[in-house]
């Protein structure tokens, strides 16, 4: 046997254990980060069709197609798993994948942490979906679980859904923490050589933040879950009104997180617009430094603004205005964002691929989704408005609109590092008409039915609401079907797409400068960092490379 | 202190073999200041469902007591912080077999604590369900008494890695580690102690 056909040997063997170390407990950040996309996308597709069946519930005025308590249940585990199965852990899986190369480490700190906090997404999520099965069904009381609901128990059985949703949110808290420990260690004690603080791509800084705030705030939702578990199961009556406990109590706790989370949520999204509008307007992100305090100043305002969910809770006067005004301060760093993405884009030469759609589109449906946030913060508004559809659309607009195609942005813009091939660009852009169509089509008509008056939380409703519901349902049709040119795209791309280049958008970050798909400890030898980052207009970064006639054609120069 | 601030904070950590211990005792203390935002959780909710509701203690029923045998059960918990100090610079002085004997007396005393408050468990005149004192009181030594038993498992894994011949070194900082957790949650004592004891229940 020849020396080169020994390699070729080890290489076949690499490439068929290559799809099986998915699989398995591997302690490589990149493998976990595909896992954790994967793991969650598939979460994403099943939360929406529960949604599917609730907007199919909601197209005709009266209940009809599921009875009150499943219809209770299925939007409970649609809110859930949307947010702590598919938003949250989809950006931490796209964290853990970008992170150590970004900084230009070899891994994350702790290897073996990160593949148990990955491991503890699935047994949570299985958990929590098992919980339809259990004879009592699945929670009821809304992704938020307030008592007193929250703590009755009319099945009678020991264990029931409620029970469930309390202990998986309490397995994915722990997955949490142990992420949020595994990137401040990182962040702060891995960086290359060089990668000083602003030297770091705003990516790192917004997960850096968002991280932060996972610390700090997500123990006191855990708090309140062992709690209002010990209430449910074991008498207790920390939260139970009719023996002396605080139902409200339970709500400022849950708030406590449950607000910050929102920008754990949305910073990291505001960290892939960050990357990508640079990149496709060959422009330096315009006010480097302002954008990367800015995510600081977001989180530490987002602490103190919990308060903004409970203005119709009994609050008193002096609590509402003072939490009405540190309401409007997120505002100000929010705004410097928006307005540093609007500069950037300006007067620049636009290319107009895939994820540079997605991330305008997510900034333009974001500015929606910040507005009617801005309204409902102000009290008398709120209280006018609150638990309608209008906070419904709100948050949708948040939520699905910016950070769920932020997501689609990231996924295109790295595809090409992730699996060493290109996406489909035609797939790509009619995913994203079907996805931006759809969302506006699904979400903007609960705004002017909010505003009339249509309650949130119910399955039938007065028929005067008829027409905008039946929109929103089509909308969410549509927004279902164009998921599937979405995987179509991924899955052929991946086994049949042609070869990427190690940088394909000409982009600045370190971790284009490493092979596509990188080596198993990311860099040949480790880089030091010596430019600024977003440093476009350098020659290295320019698309008019005139030997390269595949880029020419990309970027259409 | 600055030494554990150099350790904490110190250069980035590259993958060298002080760096990633380094690492350790880093993402450790964060941990911590983490952890503690639960029972900062618990700390508020005692006091404010204290200030507030009228049901704290039902009728004929007490609450917990300060006794002599809590007051001493308090004495050895917060004096094993002492002791596991000691123990801590009697590893960096690579004095194993004091280290050990040291280690090993900081977990008789934490046990004894155990002991204690399932004693005093025992012995109270009201249960989990008995109107919020008996809710704040078993979930809340519970939850500590928890992270006693965890303290003494750790102590026990790293004083069966002292005897693993050329592993002193990463003992070394796990035995940091340990010993950090374990003023945590004596430093949680004291607060809890404050809050169940010495605040006393008006009847
Ligand atoms: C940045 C991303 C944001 C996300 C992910 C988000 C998410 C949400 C969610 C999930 C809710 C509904 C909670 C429930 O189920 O009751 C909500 C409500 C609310 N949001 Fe946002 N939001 C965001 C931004 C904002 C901003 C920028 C503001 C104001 C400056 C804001 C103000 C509010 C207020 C006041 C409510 C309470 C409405 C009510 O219940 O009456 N949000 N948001
Ligand atoms: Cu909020």
């Amino acid at each position: 046997m020849t020396h080169s056909s020994a390699t070729n040997l080890k290489e076949s063997q690499i490439k068929q254990q290559a799809w099986k170390r998915y699989f398995t407990f591997n302690t490589d950040h990149k493998v976990i980060g595909i896992q954790y996309l994967v793991t969650t996308f598939i979460f994403f597709l099943i939360a929406g069709i529960l949604s599917m069946i609730l907007r199919g519930e909601l197209i005709t005025p009266p209940s009809d197609l599921v009875d009150r308590s499943l219809y209770n249940g299925l939007f409970t585990l649609h809110g859930t798993v949307m947010i702590f199965l598919w938003i949250i852990p989809s950006l931490v899986g796209l964290a853990n994948y970008l992170i150590p190369l970004m900084i230009g480490a070899k891994d994350m700190a702790f290897p073996k942490l990160n593949a148990i906090a990955f491991w503890l997404i699935p047994i949570g999520g299985i958990l929590l979906l098992s919980s339809f099965l259990l004879p009592s069904g699945s929670a009821q009381a809304g992704w938020w679980s307030y008592p007193p609901v929250s703590i009755q128990n009319p099945t009678g059985y020991p264990i029931n859904g409620q029970t469930i949703w309390l202990l998986s949110i309490i397995v994915l808290g722990i997955s949490s923490i142990m992420g949020g420990v595994n990137f401040l260690t990182t962040i702060l004690r891995m960086r290359a050589p060089g990668m000083h603080f602003f030297r770091m791509p705003i990516f790192v800084w917004t997960v850096l933040s968002a991280q932060l705030l996972q610390l700090f705030c997500l123990p006191a939702l855990t708090g309140a879950a062992i709690m209002l578990l010990f209430d449910l199961s074991f008498g207790t009556n920390f939260f139970n009104p009719t023996s002396g406990g605080d139902p409200v109590l339970y709500q400022h706790l849950f708030w406590f997180y449950s607000h910050p989370a929102v920008y754990v949520m949305v910073l990291p999204a505001f960290g892939v617009f960050s990357e990508v509008i640079p990149a496709f307007t060959r422009n330096p992100l315009f006010g480097y430094k302002s954008v990367a305090v800015a995510s600081f100043g977001i989180s530490l305002v987002s602490i103190f603004v919990w308060v903004h969910h409970m203005f119709a809770s009994g609050t008193p006067s002096w609590m509402r205005i003072l939490f009405m005004f540190s309401t409007m301060l997120v505002a100000i760093p929010t705004g410097v964002k928006v307005f540093a993405w609007t500069a950037t884009v300006w007067r620049s030469k636009l290319h107009l691929d895939t994820p540079m759609l997605f991330a305008l589109g997510g900034v333009v449906m974001f500015i929606i989704g910040g507005i009617t946030g801005v309204m409902l913060g102000a009290v008398a508004f709120d209280l006018h408005v609150n638990n309608t559809y209008f906070v419904v659309g709100h948050f949708h607009y948040v939520v699905y609109n910016t950070i769920t195609m932020a997501l689609f942005a990231a996924i295109y813009f790295w595809f090409p590092k992730m699996t060493g091939r290109m996406y489909h660009e035609g797939w790509g852009k009619i995913h994203f008409w079907l996805t931006f169509i759809g969302a506006n089509l699904t979400f903007f008509p609960m705004l002017p039915v909010g505003l009339q008056g249509m309650v949130r939380r119910i399955s039938s409703y007065d028929p005067q609401y008829a027409g905008w519901n039946i929109l929103a349902s089509l909308g969410a049709f549509l927004l279902g079907m164009a998921t599937l040119p979405f995987m179509a795209n991924l899955v052929v791309s991946c086994l049949i797409g042609i070869q990427a280049p190690n940088n394909p958008w000409y982009a600045t970050g370190l971790e284009w400068a490493t092979t596509s798909p990188p080596p198993t400890e990311n860099f040949e030898t480790i880089p030091t960092v010596t430019l600024a980052p977003y440093s476009y207009g350098l020659p290295q970064y320019s698309t008019v490379d005139t030997t390269d006639e595949e880029a020419i054609k990309r970027h259409g120069n | 202190m600055t030494n554990f601030i150099d350790n904490v904070l110190g250069t980035p950590a590259r993958d060298t073999r002080e760096g990633k211990k380094g690492n350790l005792l880093f993402g450790v203390t964060v941990f911590l200041l983490s952890e503690s935002m639960v029972f900062v959780s618990f700390f508020l909710t005692y006091i404010i469902l204290r200030l507030s509701t009228k049901q704290w203690l039902p009728s004929g029923v007490l609450g917990p007591q300060l006794s002599i045998t809590i007051i001493i059960n308090t004495i050895v918990l917060l004096s094993s912080s002492l002791v596991i100090y000691l123990a801590e610079r009697a590893i960096k002085k690579y004095k194993l077999v004091r280290f050990r004997l040291l280690w090993l007396t900081t977990s008789v005393m934490g046990t004894y604590f155990l002991v204690g408050t399932f004693k005093e468990w025992q012995g109270l005149d009201f249960g989990l369900s008995t109107g919020l004192v008996g809710a704040t009181f078993y979930l809340f030594t519970g939850f500590h008494a928890l992270h006693i038993i965890v303290g003494i498992f750790l102590q026990m894994l790293m004083l069966v890695r002292s005897f693993v011949r050329g592993n002193y070194n990463r003992g070394h900082y796990g035995v940091i580690s340990v010993s950090l957790f374990w003023h945590f949650v004596d430093g949680i004592w004291i607060i809890l102690f404050s809050l169940l004891y010495l605040w006393q229940a008006k009847h």
